[in-house]
């Protein structure tokens, strides 16, 4: 426990690492620490930026996807308008080819009868004419001209 | 273990001597191969196990934390970075909480007070008689494992830190304030004698009552290793109580090295505090 030169000796040794940690130690591990702490901030601050950003979005999506089904809707609405509308349509147009087919029809049948009745009444008067010759050839005769238009009759 | 051919007192002796290196009475330099010897060396003399294990753990300290600083990176930390880095850290918030002022010497000087007394202390805890036993069987006479045990270096690292302290003071304050700190006060400037003389013993109880704290505190836990070892040779149940005893005793002192290395380190940073401020 004698005191001697290794006090001297202990304070140089001291001196030296002192100044070689004060050199080459602390300063590398301080800036890393302080370069880790800035890093984690930031990314701690770009978390939340992503957070906000992800909320903003999904609102975003969602406003999107309710603008959509109201348009979607609103398109189907349209397009039942329009079909029902189609099918008037169609239905107007069947009615209206429907009843010129009949007024065709009608126009057709009665053009028809009314040949018919032309002929008809050709064949009556022909049929008049050959009575009447008939009656003119064998004389007048009240009883015989009687039936003779008597038959004339039931013939018309 | 205390050895056959030893007396315990002979015993606690050889293991309280330092191996000691300087002029030998007959005029040679050497090695002292007595407590004698060693004493009759005078100021002039290195104790080469004090120094030689002083600057092995140092350097030991200095390569690990420069290999952590030349890998430190923003990145993810690995095992010996994470384990430095916490240190840095620690010791950096002891600085800001002690420390006002601005110095980028400070917070290094007090990783490096912390870490490599932390060290000293800690080849207390190596049992006693490995190192003394190695050394004797490589022919070395004494060898003192513990370097905070030796008040050179308590003494030593103290004067370091007074020298800051005054360097500090006159830088930070000038001649004038820092004659001024030391004779005006408390009394005034009618009381200066009174004022240097108390002023006077707050400074250099500074530099004293930090390397004798330490070295106090260690000397006297590797005097109680030594005395445990003692009991070993004093028969079977002496031998068991005495194993429990270093057991227990050496739990205790992983609390104490630690607390002596962070006290002396925290002191430091107070005392530098105080040289730079121009009132207190």
């Amino acid at each position: 426990m004698n005191i001697n030169l290794t006090l001297i000796g202990q304070t140089i040794t001291f001196a030296l690492f002192v100044w070689f940690c004060m050199k080459f130690i602390w300063p590398p591990i301080v800036n890393a620490l302080e370069a880790r702490r800035k890093q984690i901030a930031d990314g701690l601050a770009a978390a939340d930026r992503g957070k906000h950003e992800l909320e903003l979005s999904a609102k975003r999506a969602s406003e999107t996807l309710h603008d959509a089904k109201i348009k979607a809707s609103e398109i189907i609405a349209q397009a039942e308008k329009r079909a029902a509308q189609l099918i008037d349509e169609a239905k107007e147009a069947a009615k209206g080819e429907g009843e010129r087919q009949i007024a065709a029809a009608q126009a057709e049948i009665e053009q028809e009868a009314y040949r018919a009745r032309e002929q008809l009444r050709e064949q009556v008067a022909a049929l008049v004419v050959a009575g009447a010759e008939k009656v003119l050839r064998r004389e007048v005769d009240a009883k015989a001209h009687a039936d003779l238009l008597e038959a004339i009759k039931n013939e018309l | 273990m205390a050895g056959e051919a030893h007396t315990s007192a002979e015993y606690i002796k050889h293991h309280l001597q330092n191996l000691a290196y300087g002029q030998l009475p007959d005029g040679t330099w050497g090695i002292a191969h007595s407590a004698a010897e060693a004493k009759a060396m005078g100021f002039w003399a290195i104790h080469l196990d004090t120094l030689g294990i002083s600057i092995v753990l140092g350097v030991l300290f200095l390569y690990f934390f420069r290999k952590a600083a030349t890998q430190a990176t923003a990145g993810v930390p690995g095992g010996l970075q994470n384990f430095v880095e916490w240190v840095v850290e620690f010791i950096d918030s002891s600085v800001r909480g002690s420390f006002s002022g601005r110095n980028p010497l400070v917070a290094p000087l007090a990783l490096t007070i912390f870490i490599w007394i932390f060290l000293l202390n800690l080849m207390d805890l190596v049992p006693i008689d490995w190192i003394p036993g190695l050394a004797t069987l490589l022919g070395v006479p004494f060898f003192k494992l513990v370097p905070t045990t030796d008040p050179n270096a308590t003494f030593g690292m103290a004067i370091g830190v007074f020298i800051l302290v005054l360097y500090y003071s006159f830088k930070m304050k000038g001649v004038g304030g820092f004659a001024a700190e030391l004779t005006l006060q408390p009394f005034g400037k009618w009381g200066m004698p009174a004022n240097l003389l108390l002023e006077g013993v707050n400074l250099i109880a500074k530099p004293i009552s930090l390397a004798l704290r330490l070295f106090g505190n260690l000397y006297a836990g590797e005097m109680i290793f030594i005395l445990i070892a003692l009991m070993f040779s004093g028969g079977a149940v002496l031998f068991l109580t005495g194993g429990v005893l270093q057991w227990a005793w050496a739990v205790f002192h992983v609390l104490i090295i630690t607390l002596q290395a962070f006290i002396f380190m925290t002191l430091t940073i107070v005392y530098l505090d105080m040289a730079h401020q121009e009132h207190h």
